[in-house]
């Protein structure tokens, strides 16, 4: 060639190109949505089926944090509830109440009388009028007992202790109330794992349903992508509006699911209260705070980018102009 | 502009599309590119704008070397080429000024620049007053236009044009080869496949012509390939 000056089509400076870039970004996340409401039917569509993806683990998970908070309420509450007979004196019940006391193992020990256990009876249970038909008081006195340590590697030592108590000549029998605490453990980690499955797998399911969404639209608009192509736009420039698809596809299908679990949390609200008065509890609900919420739309965002990204990935490479 | 030394193009299957192809193209020179379908015209066409790569040889555009340009820089070479089609690859769900402001957009022009150089591109075509309609609403002729508008918004110093009259009558074909005449006039450097020998005829540019993958003919006459019949084709 005779002359080496290479012809270049007018181009921007720097600066421009970068603030345009950002002015691209915003176009394409303002047109991406645009496109969304431009074909309702199937949008809603998608939108709802990722939702309902995204509500049932949140659902779960809620109902999980609420049974584990229960729980916790009763963790450490192990007691050893020891009967006596209804022949003890309230004398003998006295001395026995000093000897457990002195036990290092005893934090602390609760006499109820039979009184009190009447009384208590009567007032929890509504059948004291039937009580009162009764010759004599069939409550026994109990003793309330506390150990110092309560974790579950202390089992076997709460164990001796049950023995131990047992064998007083006094005591009619002796029971631990830690058993029924074990038991909602076990059950609490296991619907914890399987809510952890059961989310993999919608997450999945959100991953592969906006992944086939951008795919259809890609597919529907090869042509533009050729166009695109063949007059200079970058790999980037092609994939951007479809990113900002699956972001929105995201972003819409979180806030809709936020807006089922809260209609959903209000429709069990009334019961559960109910049932937290009937136990008389301080418990305080667990629902869709500003936590759930945050980590509901980061999840529900960032399942959306992935799953636009793969199908870009896998689609958008294969469209190239003259093919 | 344009230079290919030693080229051959062989696409997965064995034939050879272009055969050992060496020719220049000095800068703001227009040129015709004319032969039989299958000769490779638009294989050649394809190697220039790098939606095929040569299989054998050296191919230099605007003082790149296509055969070592990697992927990722491919659409910086496009944006220097204005290139038209015959069936025009206008998108159909955009004005016709959204469709000439593309190659703008895709540069990183802002909009303020992007709507100073449209309107004169639509100008240079006359169809400045349909820049808010629709493509589909336009007449074949006048889509071609806002293609061509769109191939020269960006000012590029190199314009393909891939059989621009096809499918246009006698007269819009002169028009439109007349517009390729005045982009050449300003030092645009033009290319323009076609089969349209009588158009050839008139505007006396060089030819070079493809027969079976091979160039036959660089001249500036070519009387052997050109019969004095009107619209008849190699």
């Amino acid at each position: 060639m005779s002359t080496r000056i290479t012809h270049k089509a007018a181009r921007p400076d720097v600066r421009t190109r970068l603030m345009t870039y950002g002015i691209h970004h915003l176009r394409d996340f303002i047109s991406s949505l645009g496109r969304l409401v431009a074909t309702p039917a199937s949008s809603i569509m998608t939108i709802t089926v990722i939702a309902i993806a995204l509500a049932l683990p949140t659902g779960f998970f809620l109902l999980l944090q609420n049974l584990q908070q229960l729980s916790g309420r009763w963790d450490g509450a192990a007691r050893i509830s020891v009967y006596l007979q209804t022949s003890a004196t309230q004398q003998q019940i006295d001395n026995l109440s000093q000897t457990f006391s002195q036990r290092s193992d005893v934090l602390d020990v609760e006499v109820i009388t039979q009184a009190e256990a009447l009384e208590s009876f009567k007032t929890a249970s509504g059948f004291g009028d039937a009580l009162t038909a009764l010759p004599e008081n069939p409550l026994p006195a109990t003793l309330v007992v506390t150990p110092t340590d309560t974790a579950s590697e202390a089992v076997t030592q709460l164990d001796n202790m049950l023995r131990a108590f047992s064998q007083q000549p006094l005591v009619d029998s002796a029971k631990l109330d830690l058993e029924w605490v074990k038991r909602l453990y076990s059950i609490i980690s296991l619907v914890e794992r399987g809510i952890t499955i059961i989310a993999m797998m919608l997450a999945a399911a959100v991953i592969l349903t906006i992944g086939n969404t951008i795919r259809l639209d890609i597919q529907n608009r090869q042509t533009e992508i050729r166009v695109q192509k063949l007059i200079g736009a970058t790999n980037a420039f092609v994939r951007r509006p479809f990113l900002y698809t699956g972001l929105w596809y995201g972003l819409i299908g979180g806030v809709l699911s936020w807006l089922l679990l809260l209609v959903a949390t209000g429709f069990i609200q009334g019961p559960t209260q109910r049932l937290i008065g009937l136990y008389n509890s301080q418990f305080e609900l667990t629902t869709l705070n500003l936590q759930v919420t945050g980590w509901l739309m980061l999840a529900a965002i960032t399942l959306g980018l992935l799953g636009s990204w793969l199908a870009v990935g896998k689609h958008l490479q294969h469209i190239e102009p003259g093919h | 502009m344009i230079n290919f030394s030693g080229v051959f193009k062989r696409y997965p299957g064995g034939r050879d599309a272009l055969s050992d192809i060496n020719w220049h193209l000095p800068d703001g020179e227009m040129v015709f590119l004319i032969g039989h379908s299958g000769a490779g015209k638009s294989t050649f066409l394809k190697l220039i704008t790098a939606i095929e790569r040569p299989t054998r040889g050296q191919l230099v555009i605007n003082n790149t070397n296509i055969t070592k340009l990697p992927r990722f820089r491919v659409p910086y070479l496009r944006r220097d080429i204005g290139v038209i089609f015959q069936d025009h690859q206008l998108l159909y769900d955009r004005t016709v000024f959204d469709n000439v402001a593309l190659p703008l957009i895709i540069a990183g022009h802002d909009h303020r620049e992007v709507a100073r150089r449209v309107r004169p591109a639509l100008d240079k075509v006359g169809l400045l007053s349909k820049e808010k309609l629709l493509p589909v609403t336009l007449s074949g002729g006048e889509q071609q236009r806002v293609g061509i508008a769109r191939a020269v918004v960006n000012k590029p110093a190199l314009l393909l044009a891939d059989e621009p009259t096809g499918n246009l009558d006698p007269d819009l074909s002169r028009e439109i080869m007349n517009l390729f005449a005045e982009f050449n006039r300003v030092g645009v450097t033009v290319l323009v496949a076609t089969h349209d020998v009588a158009l050839i005829e008139t505007l006396k540019q060089p030819v070079i012509v493809l027969k079976e993958g091979r160039l036959i003919y660089d001249g500036l006459r070519p009387e052997e390939f050109l019969p004095n019949k009107p619209a008849m084709t190699v």
